[in-house]
């Protein structure tokens, strides 16, 4: 047996919650590509502590556990689908776009789309061929702005997170700016207002270099 | 008063205005249920919506097996959302019902609206005192929501309650004590009543940690806001914590400062 086989192993043997937070923290500090299925496995298990080990461990894994994440993406767990965007999100590869559009507009789960909002703004576009990079970066504008409109304030607290880094990493900062003026214009909500004022700031600083 | 629902995001969930304030009167008293949760939920609060909810407030067609008011109940939640103080009177009406849930929603809703005439009414629910906040045979409640009365009084700003809240700190129920506690912070800003809650983000039971992180939230303890980030419970209730605090700076300062900017880092990486 490998190490990673034997590491695998004492995550799928583990009988109680501390034995698993141990074999899980262990498999992903291994940060082997073999243990990527196993770990996302863990991420529906419904223990949080277990599941942000492994969120960590694929997340330092990158590349190679975006495709297995939107393939064992769990239809049936929030839970688990709310780490494994957290996931995405964190990876930044622009092949986790079109999951990451879906999730932020029709996912049903607040904590799923608001993952999907802040990760939308952040995708390392460079990895994409040059002629795909501007449509990328629009359609998560649109979705961003989309979401911008609901009624749930979290989504819209995400969004502008989203937006703030979409503006950051896109040619789009002046377009974001414009959308956050006419936002405070309109949002009642002092949270999100706050956090409107905020990437504002942020944005002037680096602008204004 | 300003409109502050949001018309296109509650009309995606199958109701118009008008049909859920027809519907308060509907002969389905299941629409009407449904109609009175609805208008709170999107905040509708146009004075057809509000004095139509005030009415339900009345409502005796709609009885559960116990003899419960589940309209009342809704209606009572749904007004404290809506910031419309013709509320108040209806509401501490409410605090007499016999039904036990109804008092309770009617008591957190005035702790919302701004009704000092609510400060007595709530008062006279904690006048026996410590020795009378027992739980009621047969049923999963107290014989007054103690909880949300205290809390009420906090929000109320009632300073003269001070003396009648204070022995509740010792209540034999963590959530009757915590309900305290925040009261307690937010009337006499002593640090210590904000400390006890922090302490609580560590106890054993989720439940109590979901209630300590959103009393936290309620009374904006800034303090608490790397505890509340690490806390053991699901991202969204310390968002909504978080928020709090928040919030409660807004209003002291028109533009984010070195604080606000440090629980919106925290609320980010809990997104």
């Amino acid at each position: 047996m490998t190490e990673a086989q034997a590491l695998i192993r004492a995550v799928e043997q583990a009988d109680s919650a501390p034995r698993l937070v141990a074999a899980v923290q262990d498999l992903a500090s291994a940060e082997v590509e073999a243990g990527i299925s196993t770990l996302i496995a863990v991420l529906g298990y419904n223990n949080p502590t277990a599941a942000v080990a492994a969120v960590q461990g694929l997340i330092q894994i990158g590349s190679p556990a975006v495709q297995p994440l939107i393939e064992q993406l769990d239809d049936y767990n929030y839970g688990a689908r709310a780490y494994a965007i957290r996931a995405l999100a964190a990876i930044a590869d622009p092949r986790a776009l079109d999951i990451l559009l879906a999730s932020a507009a029709t996912d049903f789960a607040p904590s799923v789309r608001r993952a999907a909002a802040k990760g939308l703004g952040a995708l390392r576009w460079s990895e994409l061929p040059t002629n795909e990079r501007s449509t990328a970066q629009v359609k998560a504008l649109e979705t961003l702005e989309l979401i911008l409109q609901d009624a749930d304030w979290s989504i819209r607290y995400a969004a502008i997170v989203g937006l703030q880094r979409l503006a950051t990493t896109s040619e789009l900062t002046s377009q974001i700016q414009g959308k956050f003026a006419q936002l405070l214009a309109t949002e009642k909500d002092a949270a999100v207002r706050s956090r409107v004022q905020f990437a504002q700031a942020q944005l002037f600083s680096i602008t204004s270099d | 008063m300003q409109s502050n629902w949001s018309q296109s995001a509650a009309e995606t969930e199958g109701l118009t205005v008008e049909q859920a304030i027809a519907n308060l009167q509907s002969p389905d008293l299941s629409l009407r249920y449904y109609a009175a949760w609805w208008l709170g939920k999107f905040r509708v609060n146009m004075p057809a919506a509000v004095e139509a909810l005030i009415v339900a407030l009345e409502d005796e067609a709609d009885r559960t097996e116990l003899g419960g008011y589940p309209l009342r109940r809704n209606a009572a939640r749904a007004l404290g959302k809506l910031g419309d103080t013709q509320a108040v009177p209806g509401l501490i009406r409410c605090l007499a019902c016999e039904d036990y849930y109804v008092r309770e929603a009617a008591a957190q809703s005035l702790g919302m609206l701004d009704a000092p005439a609510a400060i007595l009414p709530l008062m006279e629910l904690l006048t026996g005192g410590v020795e009378e906040a027992v739980p009621v045979p047969g049923r999963p409640h107290l014989t007054q929501p103690y909880d949300s009365v205290i809390e009420a009084l906090g929000a109320l700003q009632a300073k003269q309650a001070i003396s009648l809240i204070q022995p509740f700190l010792e209540h034999p129920q963590a959530k009757v004590q915590y309900a305290a506690t925040r009261a307690m912070y937010q009337l006499t800003q002593e640090d210590s009543y904000g400390q006890s809650l922090v302490k609580a983000l560590e106890g054993n039971d989720l439940q109590l940690r979901r209630t300590a992180l959103s009393d936290l939230g309620a009374i904006g303890y800034l303090p608490a806001r790397e505890a509340i980030a690490r806390c053991a419970v699901e991202n969204s209730f310390k968002l909504l914590a978080l928020k709090g605090l928040l919030e409660h700076q807004a209003k002291l300062h028109e533009a984010p400062t070195q604080d606000t900017i440090q629980v919106m880092t925290l609320m980010d990486s809990l997104l």
